[in-house]
């Protein structure tokens, strides 16, 4: 990702001999936060104008994971697109699984039973929990507090086992089908969540906010850094946490219930100069809404089925595919991918870690998207990133990425 | 605010330069042309009751049956205050896909408008930075569009016709 451009004189001896006009004494030096360094997560180009030890401006370079996945989607039937969405934000990657599920459903006109609703809420939350643990316990670090991302972590590695326990991997989850989920919530997997959200989390996530919130070092570091307003957070398009820290109140939980989030009690966390601090904070509270959340949903979990009867896109019973001469033809035409899906336009958009994860499906009655449009959240309040630096310090720069939480596959895609 | 008020404040406002309604998934979906967009983003984002103040999302998509409207800019916006979106589509052609940008109104607009600029092609005149943005920028044509296949051509064994489709 080479920048070509004409060198621009920066000193009054340099413009003489550049023979370009003389606009003003300054000096500032490029410094080149480059593609691998260890303080940015995933891989980012920041060309930085500093005035001695301030950030004056910055030039971003983005695309360095970028793997074409909307070009792939155009040649994949439905259900292998979901493996796509799990490498986009893969911190969380069940919560970008089910909105994907939950776009084509919508296309589809399947309705989804409520035990399978309050399932794939559970594991939305869980994924959310993961997402956050990350991103806060990765401040820490790069603000100098190793041992709280330590033990912070050991919860992460839990909810590593719920996944592995529900549908079979760890990070790539490719969660729950269309109509429903794969399989069933085993004892196993109610088990590990019951002892996560009542056990081990609320004391850990205690004992991590008793070593942050009112930490001298950490506040020094954090408040008052990268402050951005709610106006402006708006016009650039920023949601999740990031606007919320910055006072704007917009959740597509609460603004666009989906998959049953509506019977469900929680609040949302607001913050007030939407610096790092705030930032931070706000992460932590959602952390603790997403407990209230999946224990709500484990005391209210309704009996049912766990998947529609929709013959078309939900794999039949193994046992009916070796006896039923209907249940083998939709097994083949399913596994080969040769069930067409109707003709139509939908957008659907649900509340990832990072914002709303939009996706904007096109179909042309063929066994692929005609066009699929993610939209990410990283990629567009990424945007804002040298704006949110300027007059700040090197530190301070990448405390700011850490709070953003950006997240490579997300913005590349 | 149901769609219906949406239809006639837009309909009442622009009249001829508005065209094609419909409601694909409750989502209100119009058509425009390239000299009115950005009146009709300004006067969305503007009005005090519409208060489209959210730009969701920019994309472009390349329909090449669509004989002189082969390229489509798609915007969604979205009003925080009244709880709907709408999207709005242009069609431009492909042998001028132009359009004027919408970093005006809504800054985000920047790189929501150069990925369709890098996938696609689509010019937005006055960006004030339209270079590639996910592919290198030594890269000459423009991969989305759907002449450009996905796998690479010259190879013997997946081809579609011992694959049956």
């Amino acid at each position: 990702m080479t920048q070509s451009h004409t060198p621009v004189a920066k000193t009054t001896s340099d413009a003489l001999a550049m023979n370009q006009p003389i606009v003003e004494d300054r000096e500032y030096t490029t410094l080149n936060l480059g593609p691998t360094h260890p303080a940015t997560h995933g891989i980012f180009q920041n060309i930085l104008q500093m005035d001695g030890d301030r950030i004056v401006s910055g030039e971003q370079t983005v695309g360095y994971i970028h793997r074409a996945f909307e070009k792939i989607a155009e040649r994949r039937p439905f259900y292998q697109i979901t493996t796509l969405t799990d490498r986009m934000n893969y911190c969380s990657s069940p919560i970008n699984n089910f909105g994907w599920h939950m776009t084509v459903e919508k296309l589809l006109g399947i309705e989804v039973p409520k035990r399978a609703q309050y399932i794939r809420v559970i594991m939305m939350e869980l994924a959310r929990i993961s997402d956050h643990i990350i991103c806060n316990s990765i401040l820490g670090v790069d603000t100098g507090a190793y041992s709280g991302f330590l033990y912070v972590f050991q919860e992460r590695e839990k909810i590593y086992e719920i996944y592995e326990e529900v549908c079979g991997a760890r990070l790539t989850t490719n969660m729950g089908r269309f109509g429903g989920m794969e399989r069933d919530l085993s004892p196993t997997a109610i088990a590990k969540i019951k002892d996560l959200v009542y056990n081990s989390l609320p004391k850990v996530l205690k004992e991590f906010e008793n070593l942050f919130n009112r930490n001298r070092i950490f506040m020094d570091r954090t408040v008052d850094v990268g402050p951005i307003t709610g106006k402006r957070a708006m016009e650039y398009g920023f949601t999740g946490p990031n606007l919320r820290a910055a006072g704007i109140d917009y959740d597509v939980r609460i603004a666009e219930p989906y998959s049953s989030y509506e019977d469900f009690e929680f609040d949302i966390p607001v913050g007030h100069n939407g610096d790092t601090y705030d930032r931070f904070m706000v992460r932590n509270g959602e952390m603790w809404e997403s407990i209230k959340i999946i224990r709500q949903a484990l005391e209210n979990l309704p009996e049912g089925p766990y998947y529609a009867n929709e013959d078309h896109y939900y794999l039949p019973p193994k046992k009916e595919v070796y006896r039923n001469m209907e249940a083998l033809i939709y097994h083949f035409k399913i596994v080969m991918g040769e069930i067409d899906a109707p003709v139509g336009e939908v957008y659907h958009a649900v509340e990832g870690g990072n914002g709303e994860v939009g996706f904007y499906l096109i179909s042309d009655g063929g066994r692929t998207p005609f066009r699929l449009h993610f939209r990410r959240p990283c990629f567009i309040y990424y945007q804002a990133y040298p704006e949110m630096c300027q007059g700040g310090t090197i530190s301070d720069a990448v405390a700011i990425m850490s709070s953003l939480n950006v997240i490579a596959g997300e913005l590349d895609a | 605010m149901t769609n219906q008020d949406l239809v006639s404040d837009i309909v009442g406002q622009f009249g001829e330069k508005v065209a094609d309604f419909s409601e694909p998934q409750g989502l209100l979906t119009f058509t425009t042309t390239r000299e009115s967009i950005v009146e009709i983003l300004s006067y969305l984002y503007s009005s005090a009751t519409l208060r489209f103040s959210f730009i969701t999302d920019i994309t472009g998509v390349h329909f090449p049956d669509n004989v002189g409207g082969e390229f489509a800019v798609v915007y969604h916006l979205h009003s925080f205050e009244n709880g709907v979106r709408i999207r709005i589509k242009v069609f431009l052609p492909k042998e001028e896909p132009r359009i004027p940008t919408a970093t005006g109104i809504y800054v985000g607009a920047n790189w929501m408008e150069r990925e369709a600029f890098d996938f696609y092609g689509i010019i937005f005149e006055g960006h004030p930075n339209l270079k590639r943005i996910l592919n290198i920028d030594e890269m000459d044509y423009f991969p989305m569009r759907k002449e450009y296949p996905l796998e690479d051509a010259t190879r013997e064994d997946k081809i579609d016709a011992l694959f049956g489709r």
